[in-house]
């Protein structure tokens, strides 16, 4: 009796499930639906001669708390609060994935912020909750690596994706000497930033000009210490005559350049891409990465600070052609997309490595 | 006795049991066979070195792991302490350049023995399952290194030279690290085999109930067992930091599930009793491999964990199967088997 | 009967729903913005999973197994349903697609369990790396995220608009089904009895397995389930969704007064387990207290939630026999 009636009533239990959920009915398909729409948003014009407001509350989300380039980051936009005299508020998980920023999204929206400044761990994922924010009157200000275009007001960008993308080919160049076969260790394999990128060097090295270097293979260090530690391993090991490795992230370049130094590929292959000089300092000096480059992280947290006050003074609205000025930075126009630019990055070796702390 | 007769199933499958680990000897003879016949170079100095660094910390955690199996519990904390030994270790010696990487050491397992300690006073003391205390503690001691850690991370050019080197240091072109493994491996192994205290800790996994009717202490010696368990941890935690030179809070997030398979492919049951540590040990070695040669033989990663899981079904499996045959060989055999 | 039932809800499921209580309560008076509308809306949607999952993983925990492949197979169906919609499927058929592919997971670790015999914490651990490892097969890193309005603003929207989540009433729906076939059918009874003593169940004519092999169908079912609604909730498809999520599904059913060895404990406790650790965290979230702390308090809790009714049972086993020596004396 008991026997017969568990295993019905476990089907029925699963029938319940699937008729809950299947609702609706029809055919929804890939591309018959267009997407989720932007809210209305900045209907009110851009006054360019509004004054900037005091006491803006303004968080910053970081990809992950723990990562040391994202402290520099947040530490330029709590400098540029300050002189704005504005509230500044850090949070973010420990575990840079894009489900716990949604939860922190959430978060601050409840705590009725004015302007959230994000860096994207998934550019869809915190979309909705993101045109949440922003349909409670929150300025949604991305920074680093951005969310999909319609859920934020303005895009503060390091550099642009062109500009970054040849200075990783002309540094490759240089370090594998001409010419030899290269390898990327990338962040994680959806990273935007470093896909967008990546998708540049490639297009790079189709040229003729750029024809003796051969890209064997791209890496994912995962922006995880180990990780990249061990995807160089593992490069190496593939790859006998790799001339050098570029890492477009500043975790996987201090590993990358940590793991040849302590093995006997030190002189043999080279290591560049982007990174910090406090963690590369080492290396340049011991000769593993002659040469890298970086924009200073400080201002993109600085000038993510300015904009988003700039947003909620009204100032600017993300329209291209704005104009606003970014305290010791200058003035800033606004780019097609919201995007704002930072500038060119800057090139490090033995010669000013020691200039810089960071 | 002169007659030369086929020896009995039972004696047979027992050996099978006993060539557990010479099944996993098998399994990767042909892995790294087969990968260095596709690319010599997973055979160089400097692969070999990698893959052998690669194992110490995981062989250590897997030791320490399969003496709390044995005794029919689980540790899931250990990637937890190891991320605590590793980040306050760390510290330390930032601060301390002078110290003596022993001292470090030493440090480390004071650090893993106190948790470890934490965990057995509750599953004893508290009466509360060992799955649920080190699934607490798994949070908790995490938990505390976040909050010890504050968001910092320490870098490998704010440890001292002396520290750092004893990554690439060796004895007689062994490094330490391995060396370090391969002690602890011996140690824990003996103190299994050879002494009273060994044998105790498999019979309170075979039956605890008979084990405290026929008087063994089985209070102290769950406290050796986690505290043993601990030490692993944490001594893993001080190898981690010198050989991965960067430390943050999230260091070895996640191991748990690691050490776990390698002592369960090792063949150290999963319910207590049976396996050893050399297994553990071989168990370790070989998830390091497998994912040494997926990067070589240019596999996508991705199929890394999935192998992983495969094999650990694989394993419990077949320890199931070896298990039943010898019960019922035993039972036909009866006292024929010597 | 009714006594019988009235003795499985034990102490601490009154406890644990009078805590939990009286937390909301406090968190909505002390804490700013806890009581609003939207917050709940959000409350809900962040336990809306470790609920659904707790479900069948309460009636798993009381037959003295454990599913601890839960998140892995929320992660894998997040993937197929991905890639399958990039492959031009309508939503309409991966939904159920999706929700079948978590049941047939579940069916493996059901076969493992009681074909052949293997412990389910292991069994499971192993599923738990093989799912995992086959969602990145599947899905590789990339995300998909494209999906239809339509479906994502149904997980995050409310009921004809206002403020009750969709999703709530779902997981309402859902939890009463559970509720009434725990505590209210023989398969119920079967469930309780297997936990208690699978010896004295066999005999008394309960196909245990069988039992067994549905439960673990219908945890990787819900477990399908809850991935499609991650993936629509998030609008993004990717291999690594839920990671770690069986740890919490296992804190809030113990904290719910389920015993990890079977034969006890009851639906109410497990929900007011799970609205308890969500409504700390969000609370204390919104309090800006570092997710680190939020870690300490669940392992402590966790812990504790075993903890004490063992400290309670003991101390009134020694008050009784203090008190019979006290009636012997004189």
């Amino acid at each position: 009796m008991s026997r017969t009636l568990s295993s019905r009533a476990v089907v029925v239990a699963a029938a319940a499930t699937m008729a809950v959920v299947l609702t609706a009915c029809g055919g929804t398909t890939k591309g018959s639906d267009t997407g989720p729409a932007a809210p209305g948003g900045s209907a009110a014009a851009a006054d360019p001669d509004a004054p900037l407001q005091e006491g803006v509350k303004m968080a910053f989300l970081p990809k992950q708390l723990n990562n040391p380039y994202s402290d520099i980051e947040v530490g330029g936009g709590e400098a540029a609060l300050k002189e704005l005299k504005g509230e500044y508020k850090l949070v973010g998980p420990n575990d840079a994935s894009a489900s716990s920023q949604v939860s922190y999204i959430n978060t601050l929206i409840q705590q009725q912020q004015d302007v959230i400044a994000v860096a994207a761990n998934d550019p869809n994922a915190v979309c909705p909750s993101l045109n949440q924010a922003r349909a409670a009157g929150i300025k949604v200000v991305s920074f680093d690596s951005d969310s999909a275009k319609e859920c934020r007001d303005a895009f503060v960008n390091q550099a642009t994706t062109e500009g970054i993308g040849q200075a990783l080919v002309e540094l490759a160049k240089e370090a594998a000497g001409g010419s030899g076969e290269i390898a990327i260790l990338s962040a994680t394999p959806n990273a935007t930033n470093q896909n967008a990128w990546i998708e540049v060097v490639k297009s790079e090295l189709a040229k003729p000009e750029n024809s003796g270097l051969k890209l064997v293979k791209t890496a994912y260090g995962n922006d995880d210490d180990q990780k990249s530690f061990q995807e160089t391993q593992g490069l190496l090991q593939s790859f006998p005559n790799l001339k050098a490795i570029v890492s477009p992230t500043t975790v996987g370049i201090a590993a990358a350049a940590r793991y040849i130094s302590s093995s006997n590929y030190q002189g043999k292959v080279a290591v560049t891409g982007l990174g910090t000089p406090n963690a590369m300092r080492e290396y340049v000096k011991n000769g593993t990465a002659a040469k890298f480059a970086l924009w200073n992280p400080a201002d993109i947290g600085y000038l993510a600070a300015y904009a988003g006050v700039a947003l909620k003074s009204g100032q600017i609205t993300g329209q291209q052609g704005e104009k606003f000025t970014a305290g010791k930075l200058g003035e800033y126009t606004i780019g097609a997309d919201g995007e704002i630019v930072l500038g060119p990055p800057t090139v490090f070796d033995a010669s000013n490595i020691d200039q810089f702390d960071f | 006795m002169s007659a030369l007769k086929a020896p009995p199933a039972a004696a047979w499958w027992s050996s099978v049991v006993r060539a557990r680990e010479a099944g996993i000897v098998l399994a990767l003879v042909a892995l790294v066979a087969y990968t260095a016949v596709s690319n010599p170079r997973f055979l160089s100095g400097q692969s070999v070195r990698d893959i052998l660094l690669g194992t110490s910390i995981l062989a250590v955690l897997a030791v320490g792991q399969a003496v709390v199996v044995i005794t029919r519990n689980i540790d899931l904390s250990v990637g937890s302490v190891l991320g605590l030994s590793a980040f306050t270790v760390g510290s330390v010696v930032q601060d301390n350049p002078g110290l003596p990487v022993v001292v470090a050491l030493l440090a480390g397992v004071g650090i893993g023995v106190v948790c470890g300690t934490l965990n057995a006073l509750l599953v004893r003391y508290g009466q509360v399952p060992a799955l649920v205390v080190t699934l607490g503690t798994l949070y908790a001691f995490r938990g505390v290194t976040y909050l010890t850690a504050g968001g910092q991370q320490i870098t490998a050019d704010e440890l001292p030279r002396a520290f750092l080197g004893f990554a690439d240091a060796s004895v007689l072109g062994v490094p330490w690290l391995v060396v370090i493994a391969v002690a602890v491996t011996v140690a824990v192994g003996v103190l299994l085999r050879n002494y009273r205290l060994g044998r105790e800790l498999y019979a309170m996994g075979s039956s605890p109930e008979a084990a405290a009717l026929v008087g063994i202490k089985v209070g102290r010696n769950t406290l050796v067992a986690f505290a043993i368990s601990g030490a692993a941890a944490g001594l893993a935690g001080v190898l981690f930091a010198v050989r991965f030179g960067t430390i943050d809070a999230a260091a070895g997030t996640g191991y748990e599930l690691n050490v776990v398979a390698a002592a369960v492919v090792g063949g150290v049951a999963v319910f207590g009793g049976s396996g050893t540590v050399w297994g553990a040990a071989l168990g370790a070695l070989l998830l390091t491999v497998i994912g040494s040669s997926l990067t070589v033989l240019d596999i996508d990663q991705f199929w890394q964990q999935a192998i992983v899981g495969a094999l650990i079904l694989l394993a419990i499996a077949i320890d199931r199967l070896v298990a039943l045959r010898t019960a019922r060989a035993l039972r036909k055999g009866g006292p024929h088997v010597q | 009967m009714s006594s019988d039932r009235l003795r499985r809800i034990s102490w601490w499921d009154v406890a644990i729903i009078a805590i939990t209580l009286v937390v909301l309560l406090v968190a909505a008076g002390a804490v700013d913005n806890f009581g609003s509308s939207r917050n709940f809306g959000f409350l809900v949607l962040d336990l809306l999973p470790i609920a659904l999952i707790a479900l069948p993983m309460t009636f798993v925990v009381i037959t003295g197994e454990i599913d601890l492949s839960v998140a892995s197979t929320l992660g894998l169906t997040s993937a197929v349903l991905g890639s399958l919609w990039n492959q031009g499927l309508p939503m309409e058929t991966i939904v159920p697609l999706c929700v079948l592919l978590g049941a047939v997971l579940g069916a493996v670790n059901g076969l493992f369990v009681t074909v052949f015999k293997l412990p389910s914490l292991a069994v499971t651990i192993g599923t738990l790396a093989l799912f995992r490892g086959l969602a990145f097969v599947v899905l590789g890193d990339s995300a998909v995220a494209d999906f239809p309005a339509a479906f994502t603003s149904w997980v995050t929207g409310g009921v004809g608009g206002g403020p009750i989540p969709n999703a709530l009433v779902l997981l309402v729906v859902l939890a009463a089904v559970a509720g009434l076939v725990l505590h209210a059918t023989p398969v119920g009874r079967a469930v309780f009895a297997t936990g208690a003593n699978e010896q004295a169940a066999r005999f008394s004519g309960i196909r245990v397995d069988k039992l067994k092999f549905w439960l673990f169908v219908s945890s990787g079912a819900v477990a399908g389930l809850a991935g499609v609604l991650w993936t629509l909730r998030y609008s993004s498809a990717r291999a690594d969704n839920g990671v770690g999520l069986e740890l919490a599904v296992v804190a809030a059913v113990l904290l719910g007064g389920v015993s990890i060895f079977g034969g006890k404990g009851a639906l109410p406790g497990v929900l007011a387990g799970v609205v308890l650790l969500a409504t700390l965290q969000n609370a204390l979230r919104l309090e800006d207290v570092t997710n680190e702390s939020l870690n300490i308090v669940t392992g402590v809790l966790l812990i504790v939630s075993v903890l004490l009714p063992n400290l309670g049972r003991s101390l009134r086993a020694t008050l009784r026999r203090r008190r019979l020596r006290a009636a012997r004396h004189t």
